[in-house]
């Protein structure tokens, strides 16, 4: 045996560890939140799906982020910080501070985007968590930003419950949600397919497609139209041919799919190749409506979107000031137009800078009392307020179709209508959106 | 004490050792330089190392020692988080009942799941278990939304009942007071040590747990179940029923699997259905198989070894990595940030992949195998310096 023994060497290495501490045990001093930046520099931190179903969304909010980080810095063209209404960004970072940020992967998962987000938070010193590309998600890292002390800034979430009864005093949201759907689509839908309607809604199984199918329901069902049936479809479903054969024969003469991602390109596909919609039932012909579009799925899709409505919260065709200049800066970037993903990814992070620069301070209360009510135009949706109540954004909604004629593989969708504001609007205690508590902001620390 | 041998009891104390100067151990690199990428000892992923090594640690003790390889060992690590997560809604935060709760839960929920699978061996067991799981994993998602909250994680809400909260109680998750989520950090130059609280406690479960697999490995009961994995038909011929052991040591295994998600939702009281997916079960597979099947200290080796690709590999993006090489030409810059950007940041999983590969192909033992040859190595050239002295004595 040789005598440097294991046990020796850890009873050394613990000595001369407790050595080390004993005389520099200095606690850091006390901070007035979590995480204020000492430096010259503030960190962010975008935590996004970069695998799993949504990694093409998470791909395209993170090169947006890192656009509009490059804007707050004062690079590049400055985007939509040139047409935003307030003026309060001089392109020096925030408080003079530069914008640096980390990213992480939420795989899709709650627990490894409330990993990341933890990490962020611990270790990276982030000041506020933004990300995110679905509503579970979402409410899982707006809650740990709750009991963290940070400011969660919710990317893409549809979703009523992120704003409903998940809200937090440190969460907010600019994308619209499933309400707001139903709420823009139901007019379009009447002028279009009258008010003399059979829907039958195939709905993804879990919290966003419920909250969206309850909308839409309640939405078609104010103007007249009859609910035949709502089938709940596994999320995990790949072939939807065996839930659209029934469709045919249950007096339908409209297909509501309630469904995201790569679980709308399957169940669309499946229901236009069975020949849905060159059928004519009840005298009618029979459509298919998609409540909640993407470019990135319509193009998935392909040629089977053509015509079919839904809705989306930005569309790169809108020719305000403000899109025009979004798409400008990302496709000099990029070299192709952003999605909505991207753009309210953007906006989010420049308002939340804007309102770390109005109120003078990263602390959490500061920044979401000057959020809360703040009224501003120039972003790409017309005049917007953050509801105080609800810390959900109030603006235009666009109901869009998938174009007949599309010019190039970006070009799949075409604004039908842009639904105003007043239009979409609820009460906060709302019977969908009941049962949460805003709660205290909270600063951490 | 003397129940345990001394060498088992070595092993015991530098686990210890090493659990309590984590915070050190995982944080060589000061805060503010580039290398503090790589450091891992902050809170939540402290946490994380040790209540993966718990899972791990039961989960060897089904596969390491009878040989079934269950792959449906994230059910109970969910239905453990679950039932710790209902005891904060209607108890309140204290972490006490909740982990007892998860235990029990997890154990009824694994001798349930067992003895409907453990009518099979092999593949058709392995199966078995995967459909479970995935059927637990449907259940959470959808169906049993009222109960589970579905796609959303159930979560403690200010309206619960919490009928043993007193109104001094801390609001998260506590035990007798002292804050799980309290942090002590402490400066020491460019170095930023950080003391978790719920580190702590989950290090002493920890502790306990690995005190018990050492216990059970050396136990008859261990032996008989080695000599499942050894040969199950004999043991059947030679007249004994191998039934209960195996059931035995898969609801051992499915509790320890349930304290470690009780552990997990005391930590962070959140509890989603994706802890069940299937993926979550293979991972607790590769842990053991990358740590060492059947060894003592690997499989919590292998859990912290996938821990720490997750959340420290996949942080590195391409900014960082030009901010590594951004002494270099651009052309070549750009290069090598082109070729290992795909090895890290969402490529981490690629990482992984590779490393798996080449332990399995490399060192069929794991982790374990690989510490065990250095140290026979260095044992050797030490002993040879010692035989060449021994022999040079006499002569002198």
């Amino acid at each position: 045996m040789s005598n440097f023994t294991r046990r020796g060497l850890i009873k050394s290495g613990a000595t001369v560890g407790a050595g080390l501490a004993m005389p520099t045990l200095i606690t850091s001093p006390v901070a007035a939140y979590t995480n204020a930046p000492t430096g010259g520099s503030v960190t962010l931190g975008f935590n996004v799906p970069q695998s799993g179903p949504y990694a093409d969304e998470g791909a395209d909010e993170l090169r947006a982020y890192k656009l509009a980080v490059e804007h707050l810095n004062g690079g590049g063209d400055g985007g939509m910080m040139n047409t935003f209404s307030s003026k309060a960004l001089k392109g020096n970072g925030i408080l003079g501070k530069k914008v640096e940020y980390v990213t992480g992967d939420t795989q899709t998962k709650s627990d490894a985007a409330r990993a990341s987000a933890k990490s962020m938070i611990e270790k990276d010193g982030a000041v506020m968590i933004t990300g995110g590309s679905s509503s579970g998600v979402a409410i899982a890292v707006q809650g740990l930003c709750q009991e963290a002390g940070v400011i969660f800034m919710a990317g893409l979430t549809h979703s009523n419950d992120t704003t409903g009864k998940d809200k937090k005093a440190n969460g907010f949201r600019h994308f619209f949600n499933g309400y707001m759907s139903g709420a823009a689509l139901a007019p379009v839908l009447e002028a279009r397919y009258g008010n003399d309607r059979n829907a039958y809604h195939l709905t993804a199984d879990y919290t966003w497609g419920w909250t969206q199918q309850e909308s839409i329901q309640a939405a078609t069902e104010a103007k007249g139209w009859n609910t035949v049936n709502n089938v709940l479809t596994p999320l995990a479903t790949t072939d939807f041919s065996s839930y659209v054969a029934p469709v045919l024969n249950s007096g339908a003469d409209v297909l509501v799919l309630n469904h995201y991602g790569g679980n709308m390109i399957n169940s669309l596909t499946s229901a236009v190749q069975f020949g849905l919609r060159d059928k004519v039932i009840n005298n009618k012909n029979f459509e298919i409506v998609v409540p909640l579009y993407s470019r990135l799925m319509a193009r998935g899709a392909g040629e089977n979107v053509k015509g079919i409505f839904g809705s989306t919260n930005w569309h790169w065709s809108l020719t305000d000031e403000g899109s025009k200049a979004f798409v400008k800066s990302f496709g000099e970037k990029y070299g192709f137009p952003p999605s909505q993903a991207a753009h309210t990814t953007y906006v989010q992070t420049i308002l939340y800078a804007d309102a770390c620069e109005r109120s003078g301070t990263f602390n959490p209360c500061g920044v979401a009392e000057a959020l809360e009510g703040f009224k501003f135009d120039g972003m790409g949706n017309g005049a917007t307020e953050y509801r105080a109540e609800d810390h959900q954004c109030f603006k235009d909604v666009l109901v869009v179709k998938g174009k007949e004629n599309p010019t190039s593989e970006f070009d799949v969708l075409e604004v039908v209508e842009i639904t105003p504001r007043a239009q979409v609007e609820y009460a906060p205690d709302h019977a969908m959106f009941a049962g949460g508590d805003l709660g205290k902001c909270n600063p951490g620390a | 004490m003397k129940s345990i041998s001394n060498a088992d009891m070595r092993t015991l104390m530098f686990v210890a050792i090493i659990t309590i100067l984590a915070p050190f151990i995982m944080n060589p690199f000061p805060t503010e330089s580039a290398l503090a990428q790589f450091n891992a000892g902050y809170p939540d992923l402290m946490q994380r190392f040790i209540i993966f090594g718990i899972l791990a640690i039961g989960f060897n003790i089904l596969f390491g020692l009878t040989g079934y390889l269950s792959f449906g060992h994230a059910a109970f690590l969910g239905v453990g988080s679950y039932a710790a997560v209902w005891m904060f809604k209607l108890l309140g935060y204290g972490i006490l009942p909740g982990l007892v709760l998860s235990v029990i839960v997890a154990g009824i929920f694994s001798l349930l799941i067992g003895f409907i699978s453990l009518r099979r061996s092999g593949i058709y067991f392995s199966i078995l278990t995967l459909a479970f799981a995935q059927m637990s994993f449907a259940l959470a998602y959808s169906v049993l939304t009222p109960l589970t909250n579905g796609e959303t994680g159930l979560q403690v809400y200010a309206d619960d009942p919490q009928f043993l909260q007193s109104a001094t109680a801390p609001n998260v998750p506590h035990l007798f007071g002292m804050k799980m989520n309290d942090t002590f950090s402490l400066n020491m130059g460019p170095w930023d040590f950080q003391f978790n609280f719920g580190y702590y406690i989950c290090a002493i479960f920890m502790l306990i747990a690995f005190y018990l697999s050492i216990r059970i490995f050396r136990s008859p009961f261990g032996m008989m179940l080695r000599a499942v994995k050894t040969n199950q038909t004999r043991l059947n011929y030679t007249g004994i029923n191998t039934r209960p052991y195996t059931l035995a040591a898969f609801v051992i295994s499915g509790m320890y699997a349930g304290l470690a998600g009780g552990l997990m939702a005391s930590m962070d009281p959140l509890a989603g259905a994706e802890r069940m997916q299937w993926t979550a079960s293979g991972e607790i597979v590769l842990m053991t198989i990358l740590g060492g099947t059947g060894t003592l200290l690997g499989p919590v080796m292998g859990a912290g070894f996938i821990k720490y690709f997750e959340n420290i590999f996949s942080k590195i993006n391409e900014t960082v990595l030009h901010g590594w090489f951004a002494w270099m030409p651009d052309g070549l810059e750009n290069a090598i940030v082109w070729v290992l950007h795909l090895f890290t940041g969402k490529g981490w999983h690629l990482t992984l992949g590779i490393l798996f590969m080449a332990i399995v192909i490399f060192l069929p033992g794991g982790l374990m195998e690989g510490s065990n040859r250095i140290a026979n190595w260095w044992k050797r050239r030490k002993g040879g310096d010692n035989a060449s002295d021994a022999t040079a004595t006499p002569a002198e």
